[in-house]
C-alpha cells in the first residue's frame, strides 16, 4: 500500500502554526516522539473532497533552514528528507503571522525554494489589523509565485478555503523535491524586506496592544506583583478544584476495590488485583486532577503570550544558578507535582538548561509529600507559638520547604559546572503578541497530556505497583507471622535496615522505604501497615498512627525521616516519565542516584547533629 | 574588532529605554554561535532600527528590544555586542 501524501504544516514560532494545525485537523491528532530525539511528532488526517485522506504533519518552529535548537533541525531534517522515522513531505504549508512578514518571510522564501508544492497560509490578520496594518495577499502571492489564503486559525476563520487551497494542490501530480537552489540568509532578508513592503496596502501608526500590556506585566515592580498573584492563584486553583474529583477517584476506586475483593475469591488472585493493581495505579491516578488543572494553567499561560514574559520577568535569578526564565514555570508546577513539571520543560529550547530543570524538578516540595511530613511534624514537633502568632510546626513545614528549594538551587549550580557544563544558548526570545486561545486547543493540549500521564507512566506504574505487590506477598507468611516479616520485601528491608541504620532509621521505616517508591505518600499506609492499624479510614489511622510513632521512634530519628524526604526520588511516576522526556535510562538513573546519595547524607546529617544536641 | 572608533557608537546595553538607534555593527565573536544564529534569525543586521522597550526587573536584565515588527528579549550580554548609532 501506497503511504498516504504527506503534507507538512511548517512556520516560525508564534505564527500561530499549532492553532492551524489543530483547525484543519480537529481531535483527529497522533502525538509521538521523533526517534532519538526528545521532539515532539503531532500528525493528524485531512479528508480532501474526493475523499482521499491526507496526512498533516504538525513540524516543529523555525526561524529558518540553519538550525539554532534541536527542534529546528528536527524541521530542516525533515524537509530535507533525512529525518529518520519520517518520509520526506509531498507538499507544504507554511504558516506566516502576518503582523510579521519581514521577518518571518525570509523562512517562507527558503522554503519555497525547496521546489516542493506550497501554500501559505496568510495567518492572524486580525491581530495585524488590530496594529493597523492593512495587507494585499494577491501582491503577496504574485511576488512569492505561489498560492496565499488568509487564515484567522483561533477563530477557524479562512480554514474551508485553505482547505480547498490543499485539494487543488494535490490534485495535481506530485513530484519529488527539484534541485535545491541556495540562497545565503541576507540576500533572503533583504528579499523579504521587499516583499513585505511591497505587500502593504496601508500601515495607520497605532498604539499597540501588547506593547500597552507590556507596560504594566513587564513593569519593574508591577511585573512582579502580578506575577506573584497570578502563581498564588493557580495554586489555590490546584488544590482547591482539585479536591471534589480527587474524593470521586478515591470512592471509585474503593467501590473498584470492593467490588473485585467480592468478585474474587480469596487468595492470591484477589490480593493481586486488589492490594496491587487497583490501589497502586489509584494512589497514582489519584494526582490526575492536580495535574491536569496544573496544565490547564500552564497552557492557558503558554497560549495568552504570558509564559515568555515570566520567563522575561525570572530570567536574572534564575540565570543566577545557570538556569533561564524559561525554568521557572516548570519548577514553580513541580510544587504540585514532578510530573507536569518535567513534561512542561519541553519549552526549554536548550538541551542542557532543559536537562537541569529536569533533574532538579523532583526537589520542589510535591503535594505528595505533605502526608508524610503532616504526620510526622504532627507527631514529633509540639504544636508551640513562636512570637507573631507563628507556630513551631508551621516553621518546620516551610523549612522542609525551603530546604529543598536551596537543594535545587544548589544542585543546579553544581550540574552546571560538572556534567551539564557549558555556556547555554542563554535567553533569547520573541516576545509574541498577547492573545486569547481557543479554549478548544486548550482542552486538546489537556487532553493530550493526560493521555501520556495515564498511558506512559500508567504502564511503568502498573508494572512497578505490581512488582511491589509481590515482593510483599511472596513467600506466604506461617501463621502467627507477619506476612511482611516474612515477604521477600521483609527480608530486603532488612538488608536496606542495614545501610540506613547509620542515619537514624529503624526497622518501620525501613519497611516502608520501598513500598513508598510506588508514590511518596504511600509511606504514610506502608507504616500503618507496620503497625497493622486498619487504615481503611486514612484520618483516624493516622491519628492513632502519631501515638505509636511518639512511642517508637526518637526526635532525631523522625527529624532525619523528614529530611530523607526533601531530597528522596522516592516515585517512580516522576523516573518513568524522566525516562520518557530524556529518551532513555541514562539520565532518570543518574537522577536517582544523585538524589539518593543527597537524600542519606541530609538524613544522616540530621540525626548525628539531633542526637549531638541531645534531642 | 569589528566597529571602527567613533564617538557616537555605544553598545545597545547602554541605550536609555524607549530610545530607537540604528545598529553598526555587531561583534559576533563575542557571541556564541547558536546566539548569534537566533541574532540574526531574529533579523538583528547592520542598519537596522531598534528600541529597548523594557527591562528585566532584577538587575535590569534581560532586555526586551523592537527589532523590525518583532519583539525580543535577550540578555545585557547580547546587547552588549551590538553596537549602535542614534538616529538623527
Amino acid at each position: 500500500m501506497n503511504p498516504l501524501p504527506l503534507v507538512a504544516v511548517a512556520g516560525s514560532p508564534n505564527a500561530g502554526k499549532s492553532a492551524l494545525f489543530n483547525a484543519l485537523t480537529g481531535a483527529r491528532q497522533k502525538v509521538g516522539n521523533y526517534p532519538g530525539v526528545t521532539v515532539e511528532r503531532h500528525s493528524g488526517r485531512l479528508t480532501l473532497a474526493d475523499g482521499r485522506p491526507v496526512e498533516l504533519v504538525d513540524l516543529p518552529g523555525a526561524y529558518s533552514l540553519e538550525p539554532a535548537s534541536p527542534d529546528e533541525a528536527v524541521t530542516r531534517d525533515v524537509l530535507l528528507g533525512k529525518q529518520q522515522g519520517e518520509r520526506q513531505p509531498d507538499a507544504l504549508v507554511i504558516v506566516l503571522d502576518a503582523s510579521n512578514l519581514d521577518n518571518h518571510l525570509r523562512f517562507a522564501l527558503q522554503l519555497i525554494e525547496l521546489g516542493l508544492p506550497t501554500i501559505i497560509a496568510l495567518n492572524m490578520v486580525d491581530l495585524a489589523r488590530r496594529d493597523g496594518l492593512e495587507l494585499d495577499s494577491q501582491v503577496l502571492s504574485r511576488e512569492l509565485g505561489v498560492p496565499v489564503v488568509e487564515t484567522v486559525a483561533v477563530r477557524r476563520r479562512g480554514i474551508a478555503e485553505l482547505q480547498a487551497a490543499v485539494d487543488d494542490m494535490l490534485s495535481a501530480p506530485l513530484c519529488g523535491v527539484h534541485e535545491r537552489v541556495k540562497s545565503d540568509l541576507i540576500s533572503l532578508q533583504r528579499r523579504a524586506r521587499e516583499i513585505a513592503t511591497a505587500a502593504v496596502v496601508s500601515e495607520t501608526p497605532v498604539r499597540r496592544w501588547t506593547h500597552r500590556l507590556d507596560a504594566i506585566l513587564l513593569h519593574p515592580l508591577l511585573g512582579p506583583i502580578i506575577l506573584a498573584a497570578i502563581m498564588f492563584i493557580m495554586f489555590q486553583a490546584v488544590f482547591a478544584w482539585s479536591e471534589t474529583p480527587v474524593s470521586w477517584i478515591e470512592e471509585g476506586v474503593a467501590a473498584l476495590g470492593g467490588a473485585a475483593s467480592n468478585a474474587l475469591p480469596p487468595g492470591l488472585l484477589r490480593s493481586l488485583v486488589v492490594d496491587g493493581a487497583i490501589a497502586g495505579v489509584g494512589a497514582v491516578v489519584t494526582f490526575l486532577p492536580q495535574i491536569l488543572i496544573l496544565f490547564f494553567f500552564i497552557l492557558l499561560l503558554e497560549g495568552t503570550g504570558y509564559m515568555v514574559r515570566a520567563a522575561f520577568l525570572m530570567d536574572r535569578l534564575m540565570h543566577g544558578v545557570g538556569l533561564s526564565g524559561r525554568a521557572f514555570i516548570p519548577l514553580l508546577s513541580s510544587f504540585a507535582c514532578a510530573v507536569p513539571g518535567i513534561m512542561a520543560t519541553r519549552t526549554i529550547d536548550d538541551p542542557k538548561d532543559r536537562l537541569t530543570t529536569i533533574l532538579i524538578a523532583p526537589l520542589m516540595t510535591c503535594s505528595a509529600r505533605l502526608p508524610v511530613y503532616t504526620l510526622i511534624i504532627a507527631a514529633f514537633i509540639p504544636n508551640t507559638r513562636l512570637s507573631w502568632g507563628v507556630g513551631l510546626q508551621g516553621v518546620v513545614m516551610f523549612g522542609l520547604y525551603i530546604t529543598g528549594i536551596l537543594g535545587a538551587l544548589l544542585a543546579a549550580l553544581v550540574l552546571r559546572r560538572g556534567v551539564l557544563k557549558g555556556s547555554g544558548s542563554g535567553f533569547m526570545m520573541e516576545l509574541p503578541k498577547y492573545q486569547w486561545p481557543p479554549l478548544k486547543d486548550v482542552v486538546l493540549g489537556i487532553l493530550q497530556r493526560a493521555q501520556i500521564f495515564l498511558k506512559r507512566a500508567g504502564t511503568i506504574i502498573l508494572g512497578t505497583t505490581v512488582i511491589l505487590w509481590a515482593l510483599a506477598s511472596f513467600p506466604q507468611a506461617k501463621p502467627g507471622q507477619s506476612q511482611v516479616e516474612a515477604s521477600i520485601a521483609g527480608k530486603i528491608a532488612s538488608g536496606i535496615e542495614v545501610v540506613v541504620k547509620p542515619i537514624g532509621f529503624n526497622r518501620d521505616i525501613s519497611l516502608a522505604l520501598l513500598p513508598a517508591m510506588a508514590a511518596r505518600e504511600v509511606a504514610v499506609s506502608a507504616i500503618a501497615t507496620v503497625y497493622s492499624i486498619d487504615s481503611s479510614d486514612e484520618q483516624a489511622a493516622a491519628v492513632k498512627l502519631e501515638d505509636r510513632l511518639k512511642g517508637r521512634w526518637s526526635l532525631a530519628t523522625a527529624l532525619a525521616f523528614l529530611a530523607w524526604f526533601v531530597f528522596a526520588p522516592q516515585c517512580v511516576s516522576t523516573i518513568a516519565v524522566t525516562r520518557r522526556e530524556t529518551n532513555g535510562w541514562k539520565w532518570p538513573l543518574f537522577m536517582v542516584s544523585y538524589l539518593f546519595v543527597l537524600a542519606y547524607v541530609a538524613a544522616g546529617a540530621t540525626y548525628w547533629t539531633a542526637v549531638a544536641l541531645g534531642l | 574588532m569589528n566597529a571602527p572608533f567613533q564617538p557616537d557608537v555605544t553598545s545597545l546595553d547602554r541605550v536609555a529605554v524607549g530610545t530607537k538607534v540604528s545598529i553598526a555593527s555587531v561583534d559576533w565573536a563575542l557571541l556564541e554561535e547558536s546566539e548569534a544564529c537566533r541574532l540574526r534569525h531574529f533579523g538583528f543586521d547592520e542598519g537596522v532600527t531598534v528600541e529597548p522597550l523594557h527591562l528585566g526587573p532584577f538587575g535590569r536584565d534581560p532586555i526586551a528590544v523592537r527589532v523590525g515588527r518583532m519583539t525580543v528579549a535577550i540578555r545585557r550580554r547580547h546587547a552588549g555586542a551590538i553596537h549602535v548609532l542614534p538616529i538623527q
